[in-house]
């Protein structure tokens, strides 16, 4: 720790602990929300068109029924 | 008419009408509270009687005067042109400091005595170590001296 | 051998406009994006250390200056995107290419997030060194604004059944809002604002060589992250809209064949 006397000064940040790892603790956590509901939608995605397609596999390639599920 | 320039002039109407609609919202701002005023705007009348608004300026060096209750604090906002004399009953924040930058919100008195319901610091762009801003004081404390120096030779 | 090259020759036109195609640049956001998000990840621990570990005390506001490393980089990005989003609706307007409304879409809610950080972080931030968590300034006035621009793009696209609709009044939205993006920048110029000016600037900056160095970093990181992020929403916008063309169909297959 060049910077810092201890780990409990770092956490305290100098009495701005609040200000600074709120900052920090929102980004943190709305990042990995972000990520979580892009990957999940995905897998989502992939999922209803895969039913799908197992619902129409070749009435005209499975285009034309594509619409009743998705309503 | 093209349908593309069609598209086009209903897209720079739409623009327009936005910065239009921009325009009036910080107008109407700016009799209020967004913008502030300096202190010769003030000493020169340009500021508005009877409401609440701001004053954006340097805290003068030297002004600042706690009186006996501990909590009303007394000190003037200046532009080096002007000082506005400022009174304040509140906490104030740890960047309020006597030649940095402040925003007063209140009221002017009749007496020319600004009553401030809020208190802001303003601090400026530059981010530099404490050893850096102490390098700096002493460099320009060495100056002031060779200057004086300078002064008394001639 | 000399049928194979030929063959691969003749399916990848030479030029990069091939990516304008969905199904084209399908494959390639998915090649892409994990490597951004691994630039990002990496970045962000740099630029973190840089910001926690080497970058001095403040003369003037000590420690809590420390939310520079996310506060700036998030008002870059969140103005930024803004800019991106603008720029493909009128793309997408002028040329009528399906990717750039499927990129309209893709950035908005990585541009909202950003804006609500930069406000959430500037709110903390103003706590302590003016003395207040808000107040009606013209930048953080105007910051507020993107924020709306950003949830009306989204709550009017997604509440438009009909796409091509739903796209347009978009691209709309995308390009009249994209005026209120120089007058956030300037407006700690144009006007008298509480927030200071600008640190950074294309002619130089007022910062300490190592603070600049971490939020120039993180803001770097901000990119990869963006552009990671962009291209996994990219894909899933691809094969929603894709849905009734057999590649999709073939990717489906594959898809569901691995899992």
């Amino acid at each position: 720790m060049m910077k810092w006397e201890s780990w409990s000064a770092f956490w305290s940040m100098d009495g701005a602990a609040l200000f600074v790892w709120g900052s920090y603790a929102v980004t943190a956590l709305l990042i990995a929300v972000e990520l979580v509901l892009v990957l999940r939608r995905r897998s989502d995605v992939v999922r209803r068109l895969a039913r799908l397609r197992r619902a129409a596999p070749l009435a005209n390639g499975g285009r034309r029924t594509s619409e009743e599920i998705f309503e | 008419m093209k349908p593309r320039t069609k598209r086009l002039a209903l897209l720079g109407g739409a623009a327009a009408l936005f910065v239009g609609a921009i325009a009036l919202v910080l107008t109407a701002f700016q009799q209020n509270l967004v913008f502030f005023h300096t202190p010769t705007d003030v000493a020169e009348g340009r500021a508005p009687a009877e409401r609440a608004f701001r004053i954006g300026g340097l805290v003068e060096e030297g002004s600042i005067v706690r009186e006996a209750d501990g909590v009303t604090v007394r000190f003037a906002i200046t532009d080096t042109a002007q000082a506005i004399p400022v009174t304040y009953r509140g906490s104030l924040p740890d960047l309020f400091q006597e030649g940095k930058g402040a925003v007063v919100q209140g009221k002017l008195g009749p007496d020319g005595l600004f009553q401030a319901s809020e208190v802001l610091a303003k601090h400026d762009e530059n981010y530099m170590p404490v050893e850096a801003q102490y390098a700096i004081d002493k460099a320009q404390a060495q100056a002031q001296a060779q200057a004086a120096a300078d002064t008394v030779q001639k | 051998m000399m049928n194979t090259s030929s063959l691969s020759q003749k399916r990848t036109p030479k030029s990069i406009l091939r990516f304008a195609a969905p199904q084209m640049f399908y494959p390639l956001a998915g090649t892409l994006a994990p490597w951004c998000a691994g630039i990002a990840a990496v970045l962000t621990v740099i630029g973190l250390y840089i910001g926690f570990f080497v970058a001095p005390t403040d003369f003037q506001q000590g420690e809590v200056y420390r939310v520079i490393f996310i506060h700036v980089p998030a008002a870059w990005m969140s103005m930024l995107i803004y800019l991106a989003m603008a720029f493909w609706a009128a793309v997408g307007l002028v040329l009528n290419t399906r990717m750039s409304f499927i990129m309209t879409q893709a950035l908005a809610p990585t541009g909202a997030m950003f804006c609500f950080l930069a406000l959430w972080t500037g709110a903390l931030w103003g706590k302590p060194t003016w003395g207040t968590y808000w107040v009606w300034d013209a930048r953080l006035t105007s910051q507020l604004l993107l924020l709306f621009l950003y949830l009306g793009f989204m709550a009017l696209t997604q509440a438009i059944e009909d796409q091509r609709r739903a796209d347009r009044a978009g691209a709309i939205i995308a390009l009249v809002g994209a005026v209120n993006v120089p007058i956030i920048y300037f407006s700690v110029q144009w006007w008298n604002t509480l927030h200071q000016g600008a640190s950074v600037t294309p002619t130089g900056s007022s910062m300490a060589s190592t603070m600049l160095a971490g939020m120039l970093v993180m803001a770097i990181a901000s990119w990869a992250y963006t552009f990671a992020v962009v291209f996994w929403r990219v894909r899933s916008l691809i094969l929603e809209r894709e849905r009734h063309t057999d590649w999709v169909g073939a990717e489906i297959d594959a898809q569901e064949g691995r899992s």
